[in-house]
Order: structure tokens, then C-alpha cells, then sequence
């Protein structure tokens, strides 16, 4: 039973909620009409304390689709924490307004804090480097709708494994189905932290390997999750200069990985996937933006007990 | 070589990770003492290499839980007639509240003032905790004016 939960980390839920959600999600991509008032008089409250157009526009897009309507703010300098009101005294004032929340903030923790003091559902879009739980519903969604299950993939993982929270709230997600594998491609400056390692993958003997470049390795891969890097993250030029390209896929690439291999990107890309990738069947990026929504619209039913 | 006599009646607090002594001494306000405190840095061990001491010439009030949060590995001894009377096991809490503060700036703690600083046990052996909030580990940030 969802009704009433708050969704902070991507661990909140057990893989049978999961579950639970993605069906939804799945009947609601059949049948998108039979959904379109489900959320007729509920109201959505979007807390963006730093914007992000591409997740409040997917969260407002979802609770319109589902009937539903939207009221919030998209910078903090347009609400009341301009004024210096705390997070615990906003969530209590929106939820004497709104049926379900969704917060962003750049301080770590700070929709959690807002959990522990709302009487509706808070919904997580991204604390600072921390956590974005809906990205993480939208991967698994993808992964799911494209290969059938969630089982037994080789997941090649490219580019900042450092930084990138998607990156770990996806493997700590896949982690959970059984006989997953993880290929952890990045230059060494930027590889997946050892607590990482050592606490989900190590403790739960999860197979995994680390390489430099993509090209030894993408012909294995299932699944190939790229993500930025930033030149400013290289230690040094010459190793940049020598890694670049290998952390960027094109269609050559293409050539070499399996033919029902999906490539996924949280988007925005920058030059990471070159455009020639796009027309390829197996990019999956935008399919994944769509998919986001569905898996938004199912998870804001699920929380509000609409279905 | 430093000699430090035995003491009658109080507590040795030995195995301290080299440099973590000097937090344990402030985080008991040892400072303030009107008895006698040996603070040891550095001491050679078989067990560890080098490690930190305390010895306290007095019972006094300690909160176990928090010597664990700050190492583990940390041994008690209660003394009596300047013998060893009990060792005391540490045994780390799930949670603890206000104890260790949350060095993270990006850390929501750092600009929420009315909640705990809260953190969890991620890690039974290695008595790893992290904030509640931004999972940063906390061992090494020890809430001194808790």
C-alpha cells in the first residue's frame, strides 16, 4: 500500500512497490484516456528551490494528464524562503493547500526534513548530488519496458561515476533484481566511490569491472547508461586529451554492441552521444523522457491512493 | 619512555586510534578535572601500532555509545583496587541524535536549525555512521558543546 508514503531515496520502496508502480505505469501507457481524471480536484505542489525545467515540467505534465492540477513556485527568490522561512514551516502552510508535494532543493536532506513534517506525500526531485528517486523510477522503467525485466543484464555504466548521483542510485536499484552485472567505464579520476563498492556491490557479490574505455567493452554490455564528463573534471589535460573520445559514443561505436543493446541518458546530454546515435533504434534517451512521465503519473496515483 | 603510574579506582580507556585521544579527552571535558587524567598520544601496541590512552583516576559518568562512534575498536577498563574489574564492550546504536554534528556544507543541517543531527550505523564492523539527511559519514565529527 503506497497511499500516503513519502519517496526521499530510491530505497524507500521495497522492489514488490516497485512493482506496483510500474504496473500502473504500464496500464497507463496502454490506456492513457481511462487515467485522464483519475486526479480530477487534487492538487500538486512543486517546491523548485533551483530550477529544472525538464523535472517540474515532467512532474506538472503527469498530474495534468491525470486530471489533476498544479500550483508552486520554480526559484526560491519567488517564495517565501526568500524571507527566510524554514522548510518545516513551508511543507506544514503547502500542506494545508495540496494533496502531494514535490520538492527540489540544492541542500542534501532538505525534502526528507520536509517528509518529517507534512501530513501529504512528499515526492524527492533531487536534493543537491544526493538523490533523485524519480530518475531512478524512470531508469528501472525504461530498462523494464525495453527488455522485459529487470533481471539478469550486463549494465555498462560511461562517463563521471563519480559525481553522478543517478549513476549510484541506479546501481544501488539494480542491485536489488538478481544476476545483474555492472561495467564501470571512466578514467580513474572519476571512478564509482569505494563506499559505493564496497557497501552495495561487494557486500551483495555483485560482479563488476572497471575499465577506461568504452571500446573494450561495449560489444558485452546490455545496457549502456551514458552520462556527462566534464573536461573541468580531468586532472590534468594530457589524460583528458587521451580519454576524451572514448567517453563520447557515435555510430562507429554503434558497430560493435549487441543489436538489441539500449543506450539511456538522463538528459541533458552535451556532446557525450553524437548525433548520428539518434536515428539508431537502440537509443532509448528520449523514449526514457517519456517514460518519466508515465512512471511520475503512476507514482502520484499510487501516492495519493487514486488507484 | 613515559612512565604513568597505575590508578586505584576509574577508568582506562586504551586502543584509541593515534590523534583520536585528544577529542575523547574534550568530548569528556577531561579538561575540567580536579583529578588525575593521563592523556597518552601515540603509544606503541602490538595490537594497533600506535594508539592513543586515557586514564582517568576517578568513576565518572561515560557515555559508551559515543567512545564507539568515534572507534570502535576502542577497549574500556573499569578499575578497582588497581585491578581490572570489568572490560566494557562497546555496542553501537542503530541511530544516535546530537551527538555527532554534520560537517557537510551541502548538508541540509547546515541551514535547518531546528532539527537533530541525526545519523544512522551503516557499517556493524567498521561502526560506520551516516547523516540522516545527506549520508556523509560522521565518526570523525564529534558534537563537542552536544
Amino acid at each position: 500500500m503506497l497511499k500516503g508514503k513519502h519517496l526521499i531515496d530510491p530505497m524507500d520502496f521495497t522492489t514488490g512497490e516497485f512493482e506496483e508502480i510500474f504496473k500502473l505505469a504500464d496500464q497507463i501507457i496502454a490506456k492513457p484516456e481511462e487515467f485522464a481524471h483519475c486526479c480530477d480536484g487534487k492538487l500538486l505542489s512543486t517546491l523548485f528551490y533551483e530550477p529544472s525545467t525538464r523535472t517540474r515540467f515532467s512532474f506538472e505534465a503527469a498530474m495534468l494528464r491525470l486530471g489533476g492540477q498544479v500550483i508552486g513556485f520554480s526559484e526560491p527568490n519567488s517564495s517565501s524562503a526568500a524571507k527566510g522561512e524554514s522548510i518545516a514551516d513551508t511543507i506544514r502552510t503547502i500542506a494545508c493547500y495540496a494533496d502531494i508535494a514535490v520538492m527540489r532543493h540544492p541542500k542534501e536532506g532538505a525534502p526528507k526534513v520536509a517528509s518529517q513534517y507534512s501530513e501529504i506525500p512528499v515526492i524527492n526531485a533531487g536534493d543537491g548530488g544526493h538523490q533523485h528517486p524519480t530518475q531512478t523510477l524512470t531508469d528501472l522503467l525504461t530498462i523494464r519496458a525495453a527488455k522485459g525485466e529487470l533481471e539478469n543484464h550486463t549494465i555498462g555504466l560511461c562517463g563521471d561515476l563519480k559525481f553522478g548521483r543517478t549513476v549510484h542510485s541506479l546501481i544501488k536499484a539494480m542491485s536489488r533484481y538478481k544476476n545483474n552485472k555492472f561495467v564501470l567505464i571512466s578514467p580513474n579520476e572519476l571512478r564509482v566511490p569505494q563506499y559505493i563498492k564496497e557497501e552495495i556491490l561487494e557486500k551483495n557479490n555483485i560482479e563488476y569491472v572497471e575499465v577506461e574505455r568504452m571500446e573494450e567493452v561495449i560489444g558485452s554490455l546490455d545496457i549502456l547508461y551514458m552520462t556527462r564528463v566534464q573536461r573541468e573534471r580531468f586532472f590534468n589535460e594530457e589524460d583528458y586529451i587521451r580519454l576524451k573520445d572514448s567517453y563520447i559514443l557515435d555510430g562507429e561505436k554503434m558497430k560493435n554492441a549487441k543489436k538489441d543493446m539500449i543506450v539511456m541518458h538522463p538528459l541533458p546530454r552535451v556532446n557525450e552521444i553524437a548525433y548520428d546515435v539518434d536515428g539508431d533504434e537502440r537509443a532509448y534517451y528520449f523514449k526514457q523522457a517519456k517514460y518519466g512521465m508515465y512512471v511520475r503519473m503512476a507514482l502520484i496515483a499510487k501516492l495519493l491512493g487514486v488507484k | 619512555m613515559v612512565t604513568i603510574n597505575s590508578i586505584k579506582k576509574g577508568i582506562v580507556i586504551d586502543h584509541i586510534k593515534a590523534g583520536l585521544g585528544i577529542k575523547i579527552y574534550n568530548y569528556l571535558k577531561l579538561d575540567e578535572a580536579n583529578f588525575t587524567v593521563a592523556l597518552i598520544m601515540n603509544a606503541e601496541s602490538s595490537k594497533v601500532g600506535r594508539k592513543d590512552m586515557i586514564k582517568i583516576d576517578n568513576v565518572i559518568d561515560v557515555d559508551f555509545t559515543v567512545l564507539g562512534i568515534i572507534d570502535p575498536n576502542i577497549t574500556i577498563n573499569i578499575i578497582e583496587n588497581e585491578v581490572i574489574q570489568e572490560k566494557v564492550k562497546l555496542k553501537l546504536p542503530n541511530k544516535v541524535k546530537n551527538v555527532v554534528k554534520c560537517r557537510n556544507p551541502r548538508c541540509v543541517t547546515s541551514i535547518e536549525n531546528s532539527i537533530d543531527h541525526s545519523f544512522y550505523l551503516t557499517d556493524d564492523e567498521k561502526g560506520i555512521y551516516r547523516c540522516e539527511y545527506c549520508d556523509e559519514i560522521g565518526n570523525n565529527s564529534l558534537l563537542t558543546n552536544a
